[in-house]
């Protein structure tokens, strides 16, 4: 006789009367596969944890966003924010769609041109540009957004030694009610010092003003910010046609858009709460069009969008070391990716599905990483069906701002793998191994007998 | 082997609601989990009721073995087990 399927034995207590505060139901489905390649064959092939990329997310997301962006305003341009996900197939993909390189340090800046992306298709932002980079970037004829007075005047003297002319913009900082303010990076739009800025430039030789740049703040929430910041540099755009008779090439505004994690301290899921993206292009593009007369031409919009393009095609697959109680009775699971791999579970509720199917019933578990470390939790109080050791798990929304934040710490870092649009799977990154890590050291010759 | 004593007042209905009038708590248990806790308010011995967990169900004796216990301790943390 066949045996009934098993379950690990679970008991809920219930809260009634409670508001859930674990958010609204989710989904028990668990996922088997992504883009039609088998988590467990995925795991097997390339060892857990496990980085994986969807091509094809990756270049609906952009195709979307240029859709949405360019049935409202006629000149967008996109600039791939680097710091986000600057692996060599990651910057490819979005080069081919059509996005420019929004780099901010000599390091990104060099990718951007080993990958073969033309220097005037560079954005180079940043507080803190070596002068080496500097002149590389005046070279390669990339527009420099200016961080701040120094680096201005570090420019003109650069450009004026060189003999050679750069564009250049400036990054403002602006009051839109977020707080904490970020008033660190660039000219302030209240007290004048933009104004100021520009002056300074105009007078200058060397240095042409192209463009002006924001970037108000990351995952914004709300779409209000964005047309107050908008609408000021817009002002400041008229301000300097009407005094300085410059027409602006561009108006950069930032990334910031949302995806669809959700945060820490929010109950409801993110798609629950956020405004849609059209939301947000109509707040960005409506005070575009208050900008006075540009000749024939308008300036282009030039969008920074990081997390909101690829968050959504990263998945982590991790599997299940140990299940475990803690002293109150609580379930715990300790898995094999941690904050080591998921810098960004420190502000983000990471959705984790199960690769297999389960039972329905769901417990709340604190789910921990693999690091001897205290601070290793990928999430306390998580929704999950009962799991068993050696079950994998997926980790959703996790393109952005992990496979460049990621930490060689304890272990290695794991392999990345992108399925490309024709469903196959390739290695993009290789798994760390202990000669990778060690080639960089050395040992002094008086320390050499002792490690025999 | 030891058996573990269930509170008495400990209502369990067929479909895995509990509730525990002494308090007003009510719980939802699963199959696996009706099927011991069934077998503790009988007075089994936990080796009985692993034994007949791996005859009833597809479950590995190991896990088996493991997840009784925990389950145990589950009830434990709401307190539904008597203490001696
Ligand atoms: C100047 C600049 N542009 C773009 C981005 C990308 O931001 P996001 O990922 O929020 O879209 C960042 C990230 O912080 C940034 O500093």
């Amino acid at each position: 006789m066949d045996k009934k399927k098993y379950e690990r034995p679970v008991i809920l207590k219930q809260q009634s009367g409670l508001m859930n505060k674990f958010g609204s139901a989710t989904s028990t489905q668990p996922m088997t596969d992504i883009e039609g390649v088998p988590v467990a064959e995925l795991a097997a092939a390339y060892g857990s944890p496990l980085f994986v990329l969807s091509e094809k997310k990756m270049r609906d997301t952009q195709q979307q966003c240029q859709r949405i962006f360019r049935s409202r305003y006629p000149k967008v341009q996109f600039a791939w924010s680097y710091k986000t996900n600057y692996m060599n197939a990651v910057c490819s993909i979005f080069h081919s769609e059509g996005s420019w390189a929004e780099v901010v340090s000599e390091f990104e800046f060099d990718r951007a041109r080993h990958l073969g992306v033309r220097g005037e298709h560079i954005i180079f932002n940043g507080p803190a540009k070596s002068a080496a980079a500097l002149e590389k970037a005046v070279r390669a004829h990339s527009k420099i957004h200016i961080d701040h007075f120094d680096e201005l005047y570090e420019l003109i003297e650069i450009t004026t030694s060189l003999g050679l002319k750069a564009d250049v913009a400036i990054r403002v900082n602006v009051d839109v009610g977020i707080y904490p303010k970020w008033d660190r990076f660039g000219f302030n739009y209240e007290n004048g010092e933009a104004r100021e800025a520009l002056k300074r430039i105009a007078a200058s030789k060397t240095l042409r003003i192209v463009g002006l740049h924001m970037h108000i703040g990351t995952y914004i929430m709300s779409t209000e910010p964005f047309r107050v910041a908008v609408s000021k540099l817009v002002a400041l755009a008229n301000w300097l046609k009407q005094q300085l008779a410059i027409d602006l090439d561009y108006i950069d505004v930032g990334g910031g858009l949302p995806s669809h994690n959700t945060l820490k301290g929010q109950y409801l899921q993110a798609d629950e709460t956020l405004p849609a993206l059209e939301q947000f292009a109509d707040a960005i593009t409506a005070p575009l069009f208050e900008l006075e007369s540009h000749g024939d031409a308008m300036p282009t919009l030039i969008l920074e969008s990081g997390r909101a393009l690829v968050d959504g095609a990263g998945y982590l697959i991790s599997t299940v070391l140990a299940v475990k109680r803690l002293s109150d009775g609580k379930r715990a699971y300790v898995i094999d990716a941690g904050i080591n791999l998921l810098f960004t579970s420190l502000w983000y509720k990471h959705k984790m599905v199960p690769a297999q199917p389960t039972g329905v019933m769901r417990e709340q578990a604190n789910i921990y990483g693999p690091l001897c470390m205290n601070i290793d939790c990928i999430q306390e109080d998580a929704s999950v069906p009962a799991l068993k050791k050696g079950d994998r798990v997926v980790l959703m929304n996790v393109g952005a701002y992990t496979m460049t934040q990621w930490m060689q710490f304890i272990t290695f870092r794991p392999a990345i793998v992108l399925i490309t649009a024709d469903g196959s799977p390739h290695v993009i990154r290789k798994a760390e191994s202990l000669e990778y890590v060690m080639s960089l050291e050395e040992i002094p010759p008086s320390l050499r007998s002792l490690s025999a | 082997m030891s058996s573990t004593q269930i509170s008495t007042s400990l209502a369990v209905s067929e479909n895995g609601f509990l509730f525990l009038p002494t308090t007003g708590e009510t719980f939802t248990v699963n199959e696996t989990g009706r099927f011991i806790l069934r077998r503790l308010q009988e007075g089994r011995e936990q080796q009985e009721i692993i034994s007949s967990l791996i005859d009833e169900f597809d479950v590995e004796p190991v896990d088996a073995q493991r997840d009784v216990l925990d389950f145990i301790g589950q009830l434990r943390q709401y307190h539904l087990t008597d203490t001696q």
